[in-house]
């Protein structure tokens, strides 16, 4: 039998900043896992996938990752993309630094 | 030092100018990203976990004050205010933005640097002993056959897609201290009977998932014969290295399928073709290198200020012990300066640390840097009556930690915070050990012992030869630690014995502890180090101390 379809964002990084970028509801890409759309059906995330591919000359390495939904939007389910949703762990450098400009 | 001439300079420009438009080409869309990638990893720029990272070649470890300072500035200037040093002699950027990079390229060919081949399927950065030209125990100075090595290899068109990368490191010295049996190719230079110098060569040593210990492929190979030899090393390894899988695709898989003796006879058939097409034009090319690296003019002076400091400041006297180095010349010493401070990111430097060492060259250092393997830096040139005052230097910027060798004196891969390949952290483990250490106040009493820590399979952290390495892997979505024991990165090179289970992350370090107290335990006195108690004790006393609770469910 195969595995059910666990829920996923779309991720990627940015062609010119390189940081990590995820695919809204609105097709607008978003520097904050929160706002991503959670895709939950395995054929819509295939088709945002082809989409988000296309857009090559905006994001590098487009995947798609895990999630859960939370209190406040999506979160990671696996530690990799938790690192890549806030930055290193050794300096307050990536997005936890952006996160403390707002 | 090397200085570039007309034809170095012009060549470097006109691959700049080509990175340049390969940039505006990918970012109006006329190059896709799989046309893009191999360009820009053949001039160091990778795409990491956060942003780009650039990795700039330290060819064979060796930088002058003004390109230290060069690399400060482009840390200042397009990135966070610092750079991490790498066990392969190169600085890593890890926030530039692809629009300022051929910026940050010119920048660094202003002073002879660049980023070439320090990835891609070629021959990579070439590294030497970062004691070069200032070693007690040094035959020859290796760095004019790394520089030629370093032109040869450069944008060499038999050799820019390759099945794999290829690494090459250049000896001089009796001890080795450039990794020499983990590169796909070694070169150390030896002295026969007759007292004439030549080459040793060893290929096929190598990390990674399938870690195997260098063979030496030839014993001797006269001085003339350098470069074709090489080239038909390669050659052959470039025509039979296997390209179906790329686990398999390094040349110490190729040694080990055909055998050493088969690749042996390969390479002799190779050589006799190419040794006429080379001519003579790269032995007068060495000849010209050679000149480059004339030795600095040392002074002779009295040391009674480096006797007085010495005898009176312990901070200076426990730093002198633990960082300095016979120097090959009467009166001076080798300097290592330690990025190791506990709790810190080891190979981590600030942008005022890297001028400040520069500054310290300039006055005290015959203006020589070195970045070694080893994630420290090295003042290879200091006279003995200075070291007072490069110390002083020294703590007004924080790099006066005294741990070269100790348990502290941690090499760490950059792992899960930067790398895209990594399976988990290697920092923090590395912040934790040093600081843990530091904190119980032990690692004097320890002496040497060398942590190699690496976050995935590949093994940049080198942890298959620490004495104590640590492996950092994904077991089910959740880090977890392996320890390896008793490896060697010397001439006695050894690749570590997997102790067991591995450990989760809030346990790695208690189980270092448990390990080290338990060598401390066991040893025959201070004299007997953490390696050589391990090679008389073997594996099980040591598992004993790491699994506690499996040794009491047995009893």
């Amino acid at each position: 039998m195969a595995r059910a379809f666990t829920p996923k964002v779309i991720t990627a990084n940015a062609l010119i900043e390189g940081d990590v970028i995820y695919l809204a509801a609105d097709d607008s890409w978003t520097r904050n896992l929160c706002m991503a759309e959670l895709i939950t059906d395995e054929a819509h995330a295939q088709l945002r996938l082809l989409d988000a591919e296309r857009r090559s000359n905006e994001a590098v390495g487009v995947y798609l990752a895990d999630a859960v939904p939370g209190g406040n939007g999506p979160e990671p389910t696996h530690f990799r993309e938790d690192f890549r949703r806030k930055g290193p762990s050794n300096y307050a450098h990536g997005k936890q630094e952006e996160a403390n400009h707002v | 030092m090397y200085k570039y001439n007309d034809f170095d300079a012009a060549f470097l420009a006109e691959r700049n100018r080509q990175f340049r438009a390969q940039v505006e080409r990918r970012i109006a869309g006329n190059l896709t990203e799989d046309e893009f990638k191999p360009l820009r990893l053949m001039n160091g720029l990778y795409l990491q976990l956060h942003a780009y990272m650039l990795r700039v070649a330290i060819p064979y470890g060796t930088l002058s004050g003004a390109q230290m300072d060069q690399l400060a500035l482009l840390a200042d200037k397009w990135d966070k205010g610092y750079g991490h040093f790498t066990t392969r002699q190169n600085i890593q950027y890890n926030w530039p933005k692809l629009t300022d990079v051929p910026d940050m390229l010119d920048a660094l060919a202003d002073v002879n640097l660049h980023a070439i081949q320090t990835s891609g399927n070629t021959i990579r950065n070439v590294t030497a002993d970062h004691f070069a030209g200032a070693a007690a125990d040094e035959i020859e100075d290796p760095r004019p056959v790394a520089e030629l090595i370093r032109q040869w290899s450069t944008d060499h068109p038999e050799f820019q897609f390759m099945g794999r990368k290829f690494k090459i490191a250049v000896s001089g010295a009796a001890a080795d201290r450039a990794v020499l049996k983990a590169h796909d190719l070694a070169v150390r230079i030896v002295r026969d009977d007759t007292g004439q110098t030549g080459y040793q060569i060893l290929v096929g040593g190598g990390l990674g998932r399938t870690p195997m210990i260098g063979k030496v492929l030839n014993d001797f190979l006269p001085k003339a014969d350098l470069l074709p030899y090489i080239e038909a090393v390669v050659s052959v390894w470039n025509q039979i290295g296997r390209r179906d899988n790329k686990y398999k695709a390094r040349i110490k898989i190729t040694v080990h399928e055909h055998g050493l003796d088969d690749i042996r006879s390969r390479v002799e058939e190779r050589f006799a073709q190419l040794k006429p097409t080379f001519g003579g034009f790269d032995q007068d090319l060495l000849m010209q290198i050679e000149a480059h690296f004339a030795a600095p003019a040392f002074r002779d002076a009295p040391v009674a200020s480096f006797d007085r400091a010495y005898d009176s400041d312990p901070l200076f006297r426990s730093w002198a012990d633990t960082n300095l180095t016979e120097h090959r010349a009467p009166g001076y010493a080798i300097v290592t300066v330690s990025l190791k401070k506990h709790g810190e990111t080891p190979g981590d430097a600030t942008s005022d640390q890297m001028r400040a060492l520069a500054a310290i060259a300039r006055q005290y250092g015959h203006d020589e840097l070195r970045i070694s393997h080893e994630q420290n830096v090295i003042l290879p040139h200091v006279h003995r009556s200075d070291l007072p005052a490069v110390y002083a230097a020294l703590r007004a910027v924080d790099l006066h930690t005294a741990n070269i060798g100790l348990v502290s004196d941690i090499i760490a891969c950059p792992g899960m915070d930067y790398c895209a390949l990594a399976t988990a952290r290697s920092i923090p483990v590395a912040q934790q050990i040093a600081t843990r250490f530091d904190a119980l106040k032990l690692e004097h009493d320890i002496g040497h012992l060398q942590i190699k820590i690496s976050g995935c399979i590949n093994a940049c952290g080198h942890h298959h030869v620490g004495h104590i390495g640590i492996l950092g892997l994904d077991r089910a979505g959740v880090e977890n630690y392996q320890i390896t024991l008793g490896g060697d990165a010397t001439w006695d090179a050894a690749i570590g014995e997997r102790a067991g289970p591995g450990f989760a992350y809030d346990e790695i370090v208690p189980a270092i502890e448990r390990l080290v107290r338990g060598y401390l335990d066991m040893r025959q006195g201070p004299g007997e180090t953490f390696l050589a108690a391990y090679r008389r004790l073997g594996l099980a006393p040591f598992k004993a101390y790491l699994y506690p609770e499996a040794q009491a469910n047995a009893a």
